[in-house]
Order: C-alpha cells, then sequence, then structure tokens
C-alpha cells in the first residue's frame, strides 16, 4: 500500500503545501525517535503504576497490556530508526513485536482463564483478598 | 630282577584301592576281595624273592653293595637350601679321633671312661646344602630280609584271612585296610630315607588304628584303637624331632648319605651327650612308641581288639618290630652313643622280664600271646642294646615265624570255639583240632627255645651276646633278666598250651554267653553255636598254619652260631646263606669304624690262632690292647673298658671260648626246660598248684594279674592329669576368656549407653537451642516479608528494576545531576 502510493501521496503534498507540508511529511516519514521512547516511557510508567495501584485484577492484566505494548512501541520505533540508518538487521524489531503480541494474547487467555478459576473458587478478583501466595 | 622293586609296594596298594573303592559298590564277592588281596600280596611275594635272590645270590649279585632304584626315582620333596646347624663342631676328621684316642689310652684306667675332647682346625664352620627328599626304594640286606618277612608271613596271613574273616559284613573293608597297611608297612622298610621310613611310619600307624578299631562298633575296640594311636603319637614325636636333628646335622636324609657321613664322628661314650646320642634318643623313643617298649607298651595289649588275623601281622609280625628296622637301620648313630646302647639294652631287658611276668597270669588267650610279643620285642632290643643288631634281626625274622603261627592258631581255636577266647573255658582241644595244635606246638617249642626250633637259635645268640658284649657296662645283668624271663616265657607258654589243648574239655560247662571278643553274625546263625562242640578250621585257615610252623621249625638255621663250628666247621655256616654273614656289611664297627668285618677281617682270620680264629678286624691300634682281648672276646672293646664281663669271667675260668658258649647254651637250654617243666607241673600234673601258689604269693600275683597297675596308673598320673588341666583350662576359657570378651561386651554397652544419653541431651540440646532461639528471633521478620500478595511482589520486582537501572545507568545519572546543578546554581 505504502508503495503503491507514496510517490502520488508525495507529490500532492509537494503542489499543495508549498513544500512545507513536504517537510512535514518527511518529518512524518522520518519522526524523531526520542518522541517515540518518550511515549514509550510513558506507557511503561501508567503500565508499572497500574500494576501496582489497582485492585482488580483485570485492570492489572490491562496494565501489564500496557506495559508489553511500551516494549513494543520501542521496539518499532527503533526499526524504523535503524532502517533509516541503512541497518539490514532493522526487521528484527518487528519481528519481535509480532511475538509479544502473540504471546500477549496468549497469555490473555490463560490469565482470562486463571481469573474465572479464581472467581469461582474466592468469589472476588480483588488482588488484595487474595493472598495464597502466602502459602 | 632287583630293578623291579618298585612293584613290591605298589601291587599291595593297587590291590587295597580296588577291593576299597570298588568293592562295596560293586558289592564284590568274597572269592573276589580275597582272590585281589592273596594274590596282589602273593605276586609281591615272588617279586621280592626274586630281587632278594637277584640281588644278594645270583650272578649279577651286588650284594654288600646298596642299590637304590633310580629308574622310578623322582623328586618327592623339591629341597630349599638347608644351613646345617647342629654337629658342625663334632665333625671332626679321623685324625682327630686317633688324636683322642690315643690320649684316652695315655691316661690312668680309672679316668679312661671320661669324654676326651680335641680341638682341630679342620673343625668347618656351619654348612649348608640342599635337602632334596627323593622317592626311592632302597635294596640292601636289611629291607631284604624285612621285604620277605612282611611279604612271606603277610601272605601266610591273607590266606588264613580269608577263612577267618569269612561271613563278615566289612570284608572288602579288612582286605583294603589290611592291603594299605602292607603297603606301608613296605614302603616303611624299602624307603631310601628317613622321610619315607616317616612316612611308612605313619601309615602302619593309621593302619593299626583302623584295624584295631575294625569291630568299631564295641566300645572296647574303639577305646583300644584310640589308645594305640594316641601311645604311637608319643613315640612319633621323639622320631619326629630325630629326623629333623638328622637333617640339621647331615643335610640330608637319604641313609646312604647319613650313614658315611655319619662315620666319621666322634664316639660318645657314657656321661658324654653329642648330638649323636640325641638323636639316638629321639630315635628310640620312636621305636618304644612302635615297638610297645616300657613306657609306652600299654597299646599293644590292647590292640587285641582287633580281628586276629590284624593281631598276628601288625601287633606281632611285622609293624611292631619297625622299631627294630630303625633301630638296626641307624645302628651306626646308635653305635656312636654308648649310653643310648646302654639305655636300650636296658629298657629292652626290662621289658622282656616285665612282660613276661604279666603274661603269666593271663587268662585271654590273646592277651597272653600279646605280652609274650612285648617280652620278645625286649629281647630283640636288648641284642641290639648289647651290639648284636643282626642277632636282633635274626629274632625278629624267628618271631615273626613263630609268632604268627601262634596268633593264627590263636584265632583258629578262636574261630573254633566261637569266639571264645578265655582260656579257662578251653581245654582238651588237642582231639577237635589236630592240625592247629600239632603246628601250635612248633610254635611253642620254637618260642620256648628247644634246640632245633628256630626260636632257639636266636634267643640263644641273644643271650650270649648279653653275656660276652663289651658295648655296655652291665652285661651280665642284662643277661641274667634275659634268662629269667626266657624261664618265665617258656612257663607261661606251656601254661598256655596245657590250658588250651591239654586237659579238661571245660568248655562243655554251661556259662553265660558274653557278647563276644569278636563277633561274627554269620557264625551266629548256626545251631551249633550253643553246643560249643569245637571244630577243626576250614582249609584256607590250616595250610597257613602248617607253613608257619615248618618255617618256625626249620626258619632259626639261617643263623647257626659260632658256637656250632665243631658241626659246621666255620663260624656262620652257609656263607651268604648265614644271616649274619649277610646282614653284616650294613652293621657299623666302632673298633674299625666301618661297616662290617671288613676285606682285612678275613684276611686276619687267615693268621688267626686257634682259639681267636675268626676273630674281628684289628686295624686300629688302641683297640688292641690286652684288656679288650682278655678272656678271648669275639670283638675287641670299642668304647675301652666296660667293667664286669660274665663271658669272659666263664671264659677265664673255663679257659676256652667255645666252652663258654657251650655253657652259655646248656643254660638257656635248662632256663627252657625248667620253664616248661613248671609249667607241666603246674597245669598237667597237679591243677591244684596255680590256685595255691597264688594264693601264696598273693601281692605278686594281683600286681601280675593287673599288669602292674601300669595302666591305671597312667589313667591316673596322665589321663587324669590332662583332664583336670582341660577343665582347668576349660575353667579359665569359660570364665577369664569368655569373660573378658563379655566384659568388653558390656563396656561397649555401657559406654554407648553414656556417649548416646550425652548426644541426645547436650549436644542436641545445645543445638536444638540455638536453633530455635535463631529462628523464633529472626522468623517475625521473614513471615512479615510473605504477604502473599501478588502486588506487593510485583512492587519489589519493579524496586529492583529500578535499582538495577540506576546502577547500571549510575555514572549518567551523576552527570545528569551535576549539570543540573550547574545550571541551577
Amino acid at each position: 500500500m505504502t508503495n503503491l502510493f507514496t510517490p502520488a501521496l508525495l507529490f500532492l503534498l509537494q503542489e499543495s503545501g508549498g513544500g512545507r507540508l513536504t517537510l512535514a511529511w518527511d518529518k512524518v516519514q522520518h519522526p524523531d525517535l526520542s518522541k517515540f521512547l518518550v511515549i514509550g516511557a510513558l506507557l511503561f510508567i501508567i503500565g508499572v503504576a497500574g500494576v501496582l495501584t489497582r485492585r482488580n485484577i483485570i485492570v492489572i492484566f490491562m496494565s501489564v497490556e500496557l506495559i508489553l505494548n511500551a516494549a513494543n512501541l520501542n521496539f518499532i520505533a527503533f526499526s524504523r530508526y535503524l532502517q533509516d540508518t541503512g541497518n539490514p538487521n532493522a526487521l528484527a524489531g518487528q519481528v519481535f513485536t509480532v511475538f509479544i503480541i502473540v504471546v500477549a494474547a496468549a497469555e490473555a487467555a490463560i490469565g482470562l482463564g486463571i481469573v474465572i478459576a479464581l472467581y469461582r473458587n474466592k468469589e472476588t478478583i480483588w488482588m488484595d483478598e487474595i493472598d495464597l501466595l502466602k502459602w | 630282577m632287583y630293578r623291579y622293586i618298585w612293584l613290591v609296594p605298589l601291587l599291595p596298594l593297587i590291590g587295597a584301592a580296588i577291593n576299597g573303592l570298588l568293592g562295596r559298590r560293586f558289592s564284590f564277592s568274597e572269592k573276589l576281595i580275597g582272590g585281589i588281596a592273596v594274590g596282589s600280596v602273593a605276586l609281591s611275594f615272588l617279586i621280592s624273592i626274586a630281587a632278594v635272590y637277584s640281588y644278594g645270590f645270583s650272578n649279577q649279585s651286588i650284594w654288600p653293595n646298596t642299590y637304590v632304584t633310580s629308574q622310578f626315582k623322582y623328586n618327592w620333596i623339591p629341597g630349599g637350601a638347608v644351613r646345617i646347624t647342629q654337629g658342625s663342631k663334632e665333625r671332626i676328621s679321623a685324625a682327630a679321633i686317633q688324636e683322642a684316642e690315643r690320649q684316652r689310652a695315655a691316661l690312668p684306667p680309672e679316668e679312661r671312661s671320661k669324654p676326651v675332647s680335641v680341638l682341630t682346625s679342620d673343625s668347618e664352620a656351619p654348612r649348608s646344602s640342599i635337602l632334596n627328599v627323593e622317592w626311592s626304594y632302597q635294596l640292601d640286606p636289611l629291607s631284604s630280609i624285612f621285604m620277605l618277612i612282611v611279604t612271606g608271613v603277610g601272605l601266610c596271613i591273607f590266606v588264613f584271612a580269608t577263612g577267618y574273616m569269612h561271613g563278615d559284613s566289612g570284608f572288602y573293608r579288612f582286605f583294603a585296610y589290611m592291603g594299605l597297611f602292607m603297603f606301608m608297612m613296605l614302603v616303611l622298610v624299602m624307603g631310601s630315607n628317613f622321610l619315607m621310613m616317616f612316612v611308612g611310619w605313619e601309615g602302619v600307624g593309621l593302619c593299626s588304628y583302623l584295624l584295631i578299631g575294625y569291630y568299631f562298633d564295641r566300645q572296647e575296640a574303639a577305646d583300644a584303637s584310640r589308645k594305640a594311636f594316641i601311645t604311637n603319637r608319643i613315640g612319633d614325636f621323639g622320631f619326629a624331632l630325630a629326623v629333623f636333628a638328622v637333617i640339621a646335622t647331615f643335610g640330608t636324609s637319604q641313609y646312604t648319605d647319613v650313614i658315611t657321613q655319619a662315620k666319621s664322628y666322634p664316639i660318645e661314650i657314657i656321661g658324654h651327650w653329642g648330638i649323636m646320642s640325641w638323636i639316638a634318643l629321639g630315635l628310640f623313643i620312636g621305636a618304644c612308641g612302635k615297638s610297645a617298649q616300657l613306657p609306652l607298651h600299654v597299646w599293644l595289649p590292647d590292640a587285641m581288639a582287633g580281628p586276629t588275623p590284624v593281631s598276628a601281622l601288625i601287633h606281632a609280625a611285622t609293624m611292631v618290630t619297625a622299631g627294630l628296622y630303625m633301630v638296626t637301620r641307624t645302628n651306626v648313630i646308635f653305635q656312636h652313643s654308648q649310653t643310648m646302647m646302654l639305655v636300650v639294652a636296658l629298657v629292652g631287658a626290662a621289658t622282656a622280664i616285665f612282660a613276661a611276668t604279666i603274661g603269666i597270669t593271663q587268662n585271654d588267650i590273646k592277651k597272653v600271646l600279646a605280652y609274650s610279643t612285648v617280652s620278645q620285642l625286649g629281647f630283640m632290643f636288648m641284642a641290639c642294646g648289647v651290639g648284636a643288631f643282626v642277632i636282633g634281626i635274626f629274632h625278629v625274622m624267628t618271631h615273626a615265624f613263630f609268632k604268627a603261627l601262634m596268633f593264627l592258631g590263636a584265632g583258629s581255636v578262636i574261630h573254633g570255639l566261637h569266639h571264645e577266647q578265655d582260656l579257662r573255658r578251653m581245654g582238651g582241644l588237642k582231639k577237635y583240632m589236630p592240625y592247629t595244635y600239632w603246628t601250635f606246638l612248633a610254635g611253642w617249642l620254637a618260642i620256648c627255645g628247644i634246640i632245633p626250633f628256630s626260636g632257639f637259635w636266636s634267643k640263644d645268640e641273644i643271650l650270649w651276646s648279653a653275656a660276652s658284649t663289651n658295648y655296655v657296662p652291665v652285661g651280665w645283668l642284662v643277661w641274667l633278666v634275659g634268662t629269667i624271663a626266657a624261664t618265665g616265657t617258656a612257663f607261661y607258654m606251656t601254661r598256655l598250651v596245657a590250658m588250651t589243648f591239654w586237659g579238661k574239655e571245660k568248655f562243655r560247662e554251661t556259662h553265660e554267653h558274653t557278647p563276644g571278643h569278636e563277633s561274627h553274625t554269620a557264625d551266629h546263625s548256626t545251631p551249633k553255636h550253643h553246643a560249643h562242640i569245637p571244630q577243626e578250621s576250614p582249609k584256607s585257615m590250616w595250610i597257613p598254619l602248617v607253613a608257619l610252623a615248618v618255617l618256625a621249625t626249620i626258619g632259626g638255621f639261617v643263623g647257626v652260631g659260632p658256637a656250632w663250628k665243631f658241626i659246621t666247621r666255620t663260624e656262620h655256616p652257609g656263607k651268604r646263606m648265614n644271616i649274619v654273614n649277610f646282614m653284616d656289611p650294613i652293621i657299623w664297627n666302632p673298633s674299625t669304624r666301618e661297616f662290617g668285618k671288613g676285606g682285612e677281617g678275613s684276611k686276619q682270620e687267615a693268621v688267626g690262632s686257634g682259639q681267636e680264629a675268626g676273630g674281628r678286624a684289628i686295624s686300629s691300634p688302641e683297640a688292641a690292647s690286652a684288656e679288650a682281648r682278655s678272656g678271648g672276646a669275639e670283638n675287641p672293646a670299642p668304647y675301652g673298658k666296660t667293667g664286669f664281663n660274665l663271658a669272659h669271667a666263664a671264659a677265664g675260668k673255663l679257659g676256652s671260648e667255645t666252652a663258654t658258649e657251650w655253657l652259655f647254651i646248656i643254660i638257656s637250654l635248662l632256663a627252657a626246660g625248667i620253664g616248661i617243666g613248671l609249667g607241666w607241673l603246674f597245669y598237667v600234673k597237679d591243677t591244684r598248684l596255680p590256685d595255691l601258689w597264688a594264693a601264696r604269693l598273693r601281692p605278686l600275683y594281683e600286681a601280675s594279674y593287673n599288669k602292674y597297675r601300669v595302666d591305671e596308673f597312667y589313667g591316673w598320673a596322665i589321663t587324669r592329669r590332662t583332664m583336670d588341666a582341660a577343665r582347668a583350662v576349660f575353667a579359665f576359657d569359660s570364665k577369664v576368656v569368655d569373660g573378658a570378651v563379655n566384659g568388653s561386651a558390656w563396656l561397649t554397652r555401657l559406654s554407648s549407653r553414656i556417649s548416646g544419653g550425652f548426644d541426645k541431651y547436650v549436644v542436641d540440646g545445645i543445638v536444638n537451642t540455638i536453633a530455635a532461639f535463631v529462628i523464633r528471633l529472626m522468623s517475625p521478620l521473614i513471615r512479615a516479608a510473605q504477604t502473599g500478595l501478588a502486588p506487593n511482589y510485583a512492587l519489589v520486582m519493579v524496586i529492583g528494576l529500578v535499582v538495577a537501572v540506576a546502577m547500571f545507568f549510575a555514572s549518567d545519572i551523576v552527570k545528569a545531576v551535576k549539570a543540573i546543578f550547574a545550571i541551577a546554581f
């Protein structure tokens, strides 16, 4: 898709924006790495805070997903960055991301199964009421 | 032919092996077993005759030399080095001996019996040698005689035994033992070294044990066999020590080597105990045990518990004469020690009179014969002790003939009377058992010493040798004791014959049947058993009797003595056929220090004058002293003056040596006649006399009847003391040793309990206390960390992550902080 439409899109941006759009597009095409890293770090911190502070297991799961996606974002960002610098191994980051998504899906399936089993036994999904790991 | 002598012992062994190993499994018939046993012994006997003939009398005779089998010899005990520790100092050269004897001759007469020591330069340092003991057989005059006695008399006894043991359930066993005995006895007399003699010695002891205990189901026989075995052990102990001493002294056990070495040792006169005396003492202790001499005689009368052929073969004719064989074989050692010669003579004389007096009062026919055997063995040792070894062996031979004959005759009587052995229940058997009677008479006359019978020749020679000896001091005493013993012998033998064959038929009297001395199951089933009508024994039993009777009658002619030279024209007629001439080469002559009379003896004989014709070789000048010749002695004195000499004194009175010899012959015949006459008076003429005299001489009778209570004394002094010692040792063992062991166990248990308690309460207590204290102290902290809440763990993880990152970027963080401070301030 990108490969088909990129030349046309580039042409349109150049004619209409008088050069500024082209520059902006260029910026879009080659974004600054640090911004992604900042966003990744924020996502990570939000995830960690969620895991540490929330009582509901479901929310904790969601926070864990945030952490994973923060990692994914970092992988993608570095992959793109390396692609720009011409590193031939740049695709590895994208492959990792795909793996992580799959693993996260599997983990969510299992984790939700555990949550259901837990609820059936304890009739709660609040983490501060579940201290089975103590024993 | 003498090259095949190794077959002689082997054949009876093969026969014994076949009978013993296969006889029971294939249940051989009695004919087959007897045939194998008798056949093997007969073959041995034939080979022996042929070998002795070709050795001593044929054209290829090598007679004076010793033949040792070489084609069959092998290294029986491949030896190691022997360090010859003993006797090296005594090994002095012939020159030194002559010097010593010269010094002795120079001394005043009363000091001549003291030993003289000469220091010589050539006394050697301890030597060493390689001891190789070979298994080979030796043929020389001595072993020839013994081979013939053992196989010849043995053959007669084997034939007799086939009849006597008929119907016995252990027939095969009996002949296996007997064959084994023949083998061992032949090894004993034909072996060429001391160790083979020892093997044979122990082997015949074993067979004797087995055969005395043949009726092992009877307590008496079992006890007797053990007694014989144990008593023989005592003698064998001395013998073994002597063999060790021989090896340590000479470095070899081969007779020929030992004898040639021993020749050059100095003579030890009375009072001097050198190595030769000690060896001779050990050998004589062995001979005492095997030949039932005085301290160790107790086993032989009890050995009569065995079957009668065994008594005849082992305990009369062959095994008990092994001691004589050994003493004669080592005569060179014995003759080196005057002390031991005296001991042998005195022990022999004491045994002769001692056993003869016991024989007078015994009532068991076999016991009488057993004591007679002991007494006759005493006569033989007496002969050896006074230096007449050949005469001793001659008496062995004649004794083998007549005593085997009498034992077999007794066996025939016992068989005919269905195992009655008590003389008081016999009598008048002359009519019922003619063959047994007439053959027994020959044996009786022979043992009494009546003139043409064999016993006369040998016994008379023994007494003459004792009277005329110049080997030991108290020859006259030995002669006196021997003559009295000979009278006693004639008396109790006449008593035996009279009570058995003459007089009233006392066997008809009823008496309770004592369960027999020798019980044969087969005979007991015959209906005649309780009638007790005696019957003559079968052919297989009286034919050997006849053969032995012929030998007992004429067997003595091979030893006609020098007194008869007015008929025979020569001192020992028949040249080599005469046993004295035949055996002489193996007898050491202490005067000439050589074996036999020596070549110069015959030369001397040619120049000898009248009376002293046939005087022995006199080569050493010191032996030719006047006192040695005084009285016309046959031998010069080899050990110097030996005190009063009966024959010399008598010859001095009569003035003629021949007359003296005749005087002694008449005395010995008179002794026999008195004995027979008294026996006839007591037991034929007036049968009240024995009881009368027994009552008059009550203490003597009691002592003799109870065998001088030697058995009781040994039982009290040795058996009881041994048992006491055993009990004491047992008590020590059970109390002290076991107590120590148990005490140590108790101690171990106690200490383990203490250490266990300490461990349990002290060590464990300390550990538990400390551990509990530490855990009590620490556990709240640890437990507090374990909330079980997942977010707490997650927090810890995060903190850890933060710390890790912080450490990783520590330097960057420090830089950043500095930069911020720098900007801010």
